[in-house]
């Protein structure tokens, strides 16, 4: 095993008397797939949120690529290589498909305030530049035809597809993928499997998603974690998770 | 290619019919006609210049009443000479380091727009870790406290007595080339990379910083610049009106610019220009509501104020009948003219079938 791209050590949330998150270790290695499954309230979008900087870890450490990340911003962690989707999609509304695009690149991007207002030729070659990548990226996902629309009005599937384009254009090495067969059906889920094997070989990435649709979980996923009420109650390869009497109990109940 | 020629055709015929008639205006308007069209150009940059926050940043900032005081007081101790600053501070002496102080209009003027540039870095530096309401607060707050700073720092400002009889330097040319320059300015600065940055903050401000965008960073930028732009508008202000003082930029001042801003679209250059003229022109135009008034069946005192109550009328009817304003958050372009049919179409062969 190579050095983890992704390690949390004791990582834990509280919010007020709740402990949204507790002790949660999670090891992800480069170019891997892993699953974060759990029922509702379990916590996983918390843990999204506290490796991307969205909230800070009340206690313990997130370490990518070797690096101490924990506590930084968002914005500075996302430069680091690590991008997301949301649950509820979050895009731009007021902004077209290309244009939610492009302010993904604005970070690499490199250019400054008089560049861009004067439209000096280093800026507009950047400009001619990210316009393209943003268009390549939009022909990824199929949405090419769409480029001039407004965001919001795609429909949900294209919205969700958007969102994945976005965060591609931030040049991640990382990706979390918060529900992304959320509201698909099982034609269009078996599509976002075989797009999120493509995009992990293409665009040489790592992989952690967050899947209530374990057809999807199980299809992709390499390994994966469960939580319950905050607590990582296993981890393994789908096979192992699958028999584990704790999970089942989970999700089921105990006779 | 070719409408891309069509319309650098359309807009550099519409400067120069632009610049013509401006030269028109300044042969032909009469003293009176003239002062509100300068004051037109004011408020443009001042529209401008909160819709570049409010409308493009999303954040509800009202502390423009200050930040315009700041620069018309900046502007006129520049740009007065020793003389009148003598003859202005009879009460108190003016501070001696700045009784000597005198400059030409363009320095005095760029000399606001940075020093109000400066004070709204370090405004929106501390306000802007608010959001919403509680930002809005913090700014009109911001905002008195510049307005209570200039009645008092008596040595400076000159407290309440203001200052009187300033250089009348802003000429047509001054007010409107600013205008122009201001607006070209905000339509490159709005269609760049930063203006993108500056819009995802105002649609979601967790995915802009997820996207990689330092959100704080551009809040305080986007405010830097409306500061600064303010600080301009401000200067020109001082010059036009040639006596300044403190009360004239009392908060309610910011509604005045807040109101150009909402009824001509919170997020639209286009609106704010148009709104802009058509608010201070209104203003004007509807004095003879503060006079007597022969209805008919009834002849009313001189009610003065009431042309502000048709205002109000209109903004409720925008709020109820169309929040998104005149513009809502489109912009004029010769493309949008041709497709209301005021332009013959381009490309008409493939559309016709």
């Amino acid at each position: 095993m190579g050095a983890a791209l992704l390690e949390t050590v004791d990582v834990h949330k509280q919010f007020g008397g709740l402990a949204a998150v507790s002790a949660f270790d999670i090891r992800v290695e480069a170019g891997e797939i892993v699953g974060l499954i759990g029922p509702n309230g379990a916590g996983k979008t918390t843990t999204f949120n506290l490796i991307t900087g969205v909230y800070k870890p009340t206690r313990g450490k997130v370490l990518f690529d070797g690096r101490d990340i924990t506590g930084m911003a968002p914005h500075a962690i996302t430069r680091l290589g690590i991008a997301r989707t949301f649950q509820n999609i979050r895009l731009f509304r007021d902004m077209s498909v290309l244009e939610n695009v492009l302010v993904a690149q604005h970070m690499r991007m490199g250019t400054n305030l008089f560049e861009a207002t004067l439209r000096l030729p280093s800026y507009l070659r950047r400009e001619r530049r990210i316009h393209e990548r943003a268009r390549a990226l939009l022909a990824e996902v199929g949405l090419d035809a769409h480029e001039e629309a407004k965001a919001t009005s795609l429909p949900y599937g294209r919205q969700r597809r958007l969102e994945i384009a976005r965060a591609l254009a931030t040049e991640p090495r990382l990706l979390f993928l918060d529900e992304p067969a959320a509201g698909m059906n099982p034609q269009e889920s078996v599509e976002l499997m075989e797009f999120i094997l493509k995009i992990r070989d293409q665009f040489r990435l790592t992989i952690v998603l967050i899947e209530h649709h374990m057809q999807v979980v199980m299809g992709v996923c390499e390994r994966m974690y469960v939580l319950d009420y905050g607590v990582t109650i296993a981890h393994g390869t789908p096979e192992e998770i699958q028999k584990d009497p704790r999970v089942i109990e989970a999700y089921l109940g105990v006779e | 290619m070719k409408s891309m020629s069509r319309n650098a055709w359309l807009t550099f015929a519409a400067s120069l019919a632009g610049i013509a008639l401006l030269f028109v205006f300044e042969e032909t308007f009469d003293r009176f006609t003239m002062q509100i069209f300068k004051l037109c150009a004011i408020n443009v940059i001042l529209a401008l210049s909160l819709n570049l926050i409010n409308g493009f940043t999303g954040l509800f900032s009202l502390g423009h009443a200050g930040l315009m005081g700041l620069g018309a007081y900046t502007c006129a101790l520049l740009a007065m000479t020793p003389a009148q600053k003598e003859d202005n501070f009879f009460l108190q002496p003016i501070v001696p380091w700045l009784l000597d102080v005198h400059l030409p209009f363009l320095p005095s003027l760029l000399a606001a727009g940075l020093f109000t540039g400066f004070v709204g870095w370090l405004l929106g530096v501390v306000a802007l870790r608010l959001r919403d309401d509680y930002l809005a607060i913090a700014t009109l707050g911001f905002s008195e406290i510049i307005r209570v700073v200039l009645t008092n720092a008596q040595p400076i400002t000159n407290g309440a007595l203001g200052l009187k009889g300033l250089p009348r330097y802003t000429t047509m040319w001054w007010a409107w080339g600013s205008a122009i320059a201001v607006t070209v300015f905000l339509v490159l600065l709005i269609k760049s990379s930063y203006g993108r940055a500056f819009k995802s903050i105002r649609d979601n401000e967790i995915a802009a910083e997820a996207m990689g965008i330092d959100v704080f960073g551009m809040k305080v930028l986007s405010f830097t610049i409306s500061s600064f732009l303010c600080g301009i508008a401000g200067g020109l202000l001082a010059h036009y009106l040639t006596t300044i003082d403190p009360k004239q930029f009392f908060f309610l001042k910011t509604f005045d610019i807040l109101l150009i801003v909402v009824l001509g679209g919170v997020g639209s250059i286009t609106g704010s220009i148009v709104a802009a003229i058509a608010v201070t022109a209104s203003m004007e135009i509807l004095r003879f509501l503060d006079g007597p008034l022969n209805l008919g069946f009834l002849v009313t005192n001189g009610t003065p104020g009431l042309r502000m109550v048709f205002f109000s009328a209109l903004l409720m009817i925008v709020i109820i009948f169309r929040q998104q304003g005149l513009m809502g958050t489109s912009e004029f372009s010769w493309d949008a003219l041709a497709r209301i049919g005021l332009l013959p179409r381009r490309g008409g062969k493939e559309r016709d079938g």
